[in-house]
């Protein structure tokens, strides 16, 4: 019977609960599962089945990333200085979830306040990719990926903020979306760098990922950058791809991708073309520096979001030599990870003076450059397309001695968000045994029209991720 | 783009973080290899260019201003690490 149940989609399961099994069993099921966990994906797992929903979502459980605040249960953003927070309140979007009937199963590890590519950053330890457990399972979202991908979850939230949901979704081989920046509120979203941070779903396939996103969307008074959501949802459906037209930008799809990435990519543009979409190669000339401005941005708005962490409200305190200044700089010595030590310094850098019109001034230009770039592209082009992450799963370890190395994991992802686009990335096939993904982007609020391309391109891929699960 | 120790610790300084010595060492090779990375932006010609200051077209977000509830000072400070008399405990900036 349990096996059977994990089999489901989240769709699937929606259709025959209270038929062929009670809400309660399905998150029995998914809780004993998430409670024997051997990947480290989860960071705390709920209790007990909550009371019944007649929520849409009929129950079916959310594996949610540990930095979204859920009241009472710890949320820890992967960091040791918030070690044993609880906060007082819930996440907009967790609480829209549970309200649509997806309650909280358990929290997910995560690389240390989403700053990594690989999971390896969290200070919970690192997360275990379920197709090899040698190797990284990808980040931030990386316990939220493996989670979904093992059969841990069904579904689950995730944050993007340069590839941190569509990079593990990739390296998992699951479906991972991030939204338009302002379709979600963020919050309850314990910040990185607040003007590319986006809350999406991983799922295991394109319809589920439909389902969560139309619950997750709408304007919230408490987030003064979100948006009500333009348009209908509506559920993908496509089986053709006829006069959809697909840009492949060749500054993304050249050099530094893997040989068995690139040949799992050009065979799936073979198959959109089956399914009559046109391609064409398309440019966006600035992307090559959208890795540069990232890392520019991101550590200069994380500077200021983790200045938060000072050992005064909230989370772990040192006492250091016993006057303020010393507490604030030995709470944050202790506190934080090498990775995010790292981009304080760069973000502070950056900011300081003398150097903030060399950096983030132009950082914000070539920003600019890189929307103006895909706003030409989608004049032509309904989707721009690429490879989501320019190499399968690497071995745990293989990249943390080189940051800059790590760093170029986020190489085909970074442009979307600087330019505020949606981006989706589904499993497309393997390369040496490992999953790899296919990126869609699309204009801003373009996720419908999106999925059901990807809809259309999973059913003719037929990815099987039973392996995963087993 | 290479940083030196003296920057480093300035930067850390700002920053309020604390670095052990070998830290320092870490970061400043660390630090200039990322920068020098960065640093290809300034290869590019963008005069002229407005910087980004938000990616999706919004007016001013406003509400009506109504005071509403907000969070109890208990509940706020059930997670603070000390706190005394309804605020939050910190030790004296002056103390040694």
């Amino acid at each position: 019977m349990t096996s059977s149940i994990i089999d489901l989609t989240a769709a699937q399961a929606i259709e025959i609960v209270g038929a062929d099994f009670s809400a309660e069993e399905l998150f029995e099921a998914y809780r004993e599962r998430a409670g024997a966990d051997e990947l480290n994906a989860f960071t705390w797992v709920a209790d007990a089945a909550p009371a019944p929903s007649d929520g849409p979502l009929k129950g079916v459980p959310l594996g949610v990333k540990d930095l979204f605040c859920t009241e009472g249960v710890p949320s820890q953003a992967g960091s040791r200085i918030l070690e044993g927070y609880r906060p007082p309140y819930t996440a907009t979007v967790v609480e829209q979830l549970a309200a649509a009937g997806a309650p909280l199963l358990g929290k997910t590890n995560q690389d240390e306040f989403a700053m990594g590519s690989s999971n390896e950053n969290s200070g919970y330890g690192p997360v275990l990719n379920p197709w090899d457990r040698s190797r990284v399972p990808g980040g931030s979202s990386g316990g939220s990926a493996a989670a979904v991908a093992a059969g841990l979850a069904p579904w689950a939230l995730g944050t993007d903020t340069g590839g941190s949901i569509r990079q593990p979704a990739a390296l998992c081989g699951i479906v991972g979306m991030k939204p338009t920046y302002g379709a979600v509120s963020r919050y309850g979203m314990i910040a990185f760098a607040s003007s590319l941070d986006q809350a999406g779903p991983l799922t295991r396939d394109v319809t589920d990922c439909a389902l969560l996103f139309r619950h997750m969307t709408g304007d919230d008074p408490r987030d003064s950058t979100s948006l009500a959501f333009p348009g209908e949802a509506a559920m993908p459906s496509a089986e053709r791809l006829d006069g959809i037209r697909l840009g492949v930008p060749e500054e993304l799809t050249g050099e530094g991708i893997e040989a068995g990435v690139l040949a799992n990519f050009n065979e799936t543009l073979k198959k959109a073309e089956e399914l009559g979409a046109i391609i064409e190669p398309c440019r966006l000339p600035h992307a090559p520096h959208g890795l540069s401005a990232y890392y520019v941005i991101a550590p200069a708005e994380a500077s200021a979001n983790l200045a938060r962490f000072d050992g005064v409200r909230y989370g772990m305190r040192r006492e250091g030599a016993g006057d303020l200044v010393s507490m604030y700089t030995d709470t944050r010595h202790d506190g934080f990870g090498a990775e995010v030590k790292r981009r304080i310094l760069i973000g502070t850098y950056a900011l300081s003076s003398g150097y903030y019109d060399a950096y983030y001034g132009r950082a914000q230009q070539v920003r600019t450059k890189i929307a103006d770039d895909f706003r030409e592209a989608f004049a032509k082009f309904d989707f721009v397309v690429t490879p989501t992450s320019p190499g399968v799963a690497f071995e745990l370890g293989a990249k943390t001695d080189d940051p800059l190395a790590m760093y170029l994991n986020d190489y085909c992802t970074v442009p979307m968000p600087l330019a505020g686009i949606p981006a989706i990335s589904i499993p497309s096939g393997l390369s040496e045994g490992l999953p790899v993904g296919f990126q869609l982007a699309g204009p801003a609020f373009s996720e419908y029209r999106m999925m059901d391309a990807a809809y259309a391109l999973e059913q003719a891929i037929g990815f099987d991720g039973s392996r995963a699960r087993a | 783009m290479s940083i030196d120790r003296e920057q480093v610790l300035h930067v850390a300084r700002l920053a309020r973080l604390r670095l052990s010595d070998e830290e320092v060492t870490t970061m400043v090779g660390e630090l200039s290899s990322i920068l020098g990375h960065i640093e290809r932006i300034s290869e590019l010609d963008l005069e002229g260019v407005p910087p980004t200051t938000h990616v999706v077209e919004v007016g001013n977000a406003l509400r009506p201003d109504e005071p509403k509830p907000s969070l109890s000072r208990e509940t706020i400070l059930e997670q603070a690490p000390a706190t005394q008399d309804g605020g939050f405990l910190v030790p004296s900036p002056q103390a040694s």
